[in-house]
């Protein structure tokens, strides 16, 4: 098992007395029950601990990392809600044809692929052999932004090839759920009779098919999200973005347990709240939900 | 198996995975070179002697590939069966039984469905030292509650039947009644449940490797991937590297996903229709 304190330890001329006196500073010399005991009261009481890494309380850091994991997970599902829901659209109303076989191919294809290695190819594509995009980090380290726009068009630069990475991963489940959705709505009996009374296909599909498909994705979009969370870790990693996964990456390096509790709690709470928002926005959206 | 047989995706799943474990059994002979064999031709493309470059530390990507087929096959298939048979068990606990037990584990089961899998894999991992049985245990341990979902919901069904019924009259024991009538007409669901979560183990292998929790003795695609990017390989454009162990995994785990879905199918008639 791997104690902590031998890491912290590792100081070559340790005595049995120092390592003691760290046993007992972090707690570690009580029972297991009474450290999970400890635990469980710091946590209700907000106290995640110092991280054993940065010595920086792990509040302050998940603070800092926060607003660019938000910045990253929203982007990225923005664009693969829009993208995937677009697609699923366009594969539902040619069913069957050669669109819909290779569109569905590529969906399963993203789907199968680990999400960190579509990062690197999008590294070794659009970062060094045609050098568009900067291949890591959140913005230019060192440079003097002269106004906060030229500093968020940085940010952007930055910000495109990980968000890429993120909306593929996203893009697989968002497609087959818009399309399988869209199939059914498209085969109802109001979807007939609207074509009946002579409006334009297009009009049906945008008014009255798509509004109903939307429906559950509002759900499977928050199911998913726990997986959303798996795929930043790795892909923060990969492209040096300064979020909550590149933290519990760290954290995992170099053996940071208040931090890797510290992150997990956030990545569970989150999904967890996730969750009830997505249940509470099912309940508005549908009035069939209400009535039952 | 005739069925799977009879559909053209079951025969091409079925090839791609049967070619994968013969190369995670007999990878290690057919490797052309010793894998872990460094030398100074560092990151170098492909050629004659190397049919897929070098690695960062000179070694032959190609043979690292074919050695590395076995970690992904034995990993995902353990870490599925762990996860088939616990999750069967709860299922077939909870949906047989019912009443405050079924609750339990229903709660139980909520807390691992919502709980994000690969944060925590990452903190099990940690915790316990990395190890090929730990990262088998670390994924059973994790991905058994959907299957635990599916077995109650069929479990729930299967109990109202005439025939368990006519065996509860008979007097037949409840250990007795799982075993012999609700099992056997489970398995073929629990069966194409784990077929898709060898896929999900498969790709959690990788992505423990790849954060550096994955056996550091031996050599798997994810932790290729791994190697290649801390050494820098990425900005180096050494696409020989990088793109081929990604590209296993996600041919493996697509077959297996399309064998598993072609399972599903045979299993259910409403789904084939739906979907053709």
């Amino acid at each position: 098992m791997g104690d902590p304190t031998a890491q912290l330890a590792r100081l070559p001329r340790a005595t049995p007395e120092e390592i003691q006196q760290l046993r007992a500073a972090y707690g570690l010399d009580k029972p297991l029950l009474g450290q999970f005991a400890d635990y469980v009261g710091d946590t209700v009481r907000l106290d995640l601990g110092i991280s054993q890494r940065t010595r920086r309380p792990v509040w302050d850091e998940i603070g800092d990392a926060l607003p660019w994991t938000l910045l990253l997970v929203g982007t990225g599902t923005l664009l693969a809600t829009v993208v995937g829901t677009w697609l699923g659209i366009v594969a539902a109303t040619r069913r069957g044809s050669r669109t819909d076989d290779s569109l569905l191919g590529f969906s399963l294809f993203t789907y199968s692929a680990p999400e960190y290695w579509i990062g690197l190819i999008l590294i070794l594509l659009f970062a060094v052999a045609i050098p568009v995009f900067p291949a890591g980090l959140q913005m230019t380290p060192g440079e003097q932004f002269e106004s906060f726009w030229a500093q968020a068009v940085d940010v952007a630069q930055h910000l495109v090839l990980p968000s890429i990475a993120l909306m593929l991963v996203l893009l697989g489940q968002y497609f087959v759920i818009m399309r399988s959705s869209m199939v059914d709505v498209l085969t109802e009996d109001f979807i007939t009779v609207k074509r009946a009374t002579g409006l334009p296909w297009a009009k049906v599909v945008r008014r009255h098919a798509v509004r109903n498909a939307l429906l559950p994705l509002v759900t499977l979009s928050a199911i998913y999200f726990g997986f959303v969370m798996g795929g930043v870790i790795t892909i923060e990693t990969i492209f040096s973005w300064p979020g909550l996964g590149l933290l519990e990456f760290d954290a995992i390096t170099s053996k940071d347990f208040p931090m890797l509790q510290g992150a997990f709690l956030v990545f569970s709470v989150s999904v967890i709240v996730l969750n009830l928002i997505a249940d509470c926005l099912y309940f508005v959206l549908d009035p069939r939900v209400q009535s039952a | 198996m005739n069925r799977v047989l009879s559909s053209k995706r079951g025969r091409f799943a079925l090839a791609v995975v049967t070619l994968f474990v013969f190369v995670a059994v007999f990878g290690a002979l057919l490797a052309p070179q010793d894998p872990e064999a460094s030398s100074t031709e560092v990151l170098e493309g492909p050629s004659g002697s190397h049919l897929l470059g070098t690695t960062e530390v000179g070694a032959d990507v190609f043979s690292q590939l074919l050695v590395g087929a076995r970690v992904s096959i034995v990993v995902g298939f353990s870490a599925a069966v762990i996860s088939a048979v616990l999750g069967a068990a709860v299922g077939l606990t909870g949906g047989y039984f019912g009443g405050i037990t079924d609750k339990l584990i229903d709660a139980f089961e909520n807390w691992f469905l919502v709980i994000p899998q690969l944060p925590l894999m990452v903190v099990l991992a940690r915790l316990l030292n990395p190890s090929l049985g730990v990262l088998i245990f670390v994924i059973g341990i994790t991905s058994w509650a959907g299957t635990g979902r599916i077995v109650r919901s069929q479990v729930l069904t299967l109990k109202e039947r005439a025939f368990v019924e006519r065996a509860r009259a008979l007097g037949a024991s409840d250990w007795h009644i799982i075993r012999r009538h609700i099992l056997p007409n489970a398995l073929p669901l629990i069966f194409a449940n784990t077929v898709l979560i060898v896929a999900v183990a498969i790709l959690a292998e990788a992505s423990l490797s790849f954060l550096g929790l994955g056996d550091p003795t031996s050599i798997s695609w994810g932790r290729m991937l791994e190697d290649g990017f801390s050494a820098g390989a990425p900005s180096a454009g050494a696409w020989w590297y990088m793109v081929p162990p990604g590209l296993c995994i996600t041919v493996l785990v697509f077959a297996i996903g399309l064998l598993g879905y072609v399972f599903e199918q045979q299993l259910n008639p409403r789904l084939q229709e739906a979907v053709e």
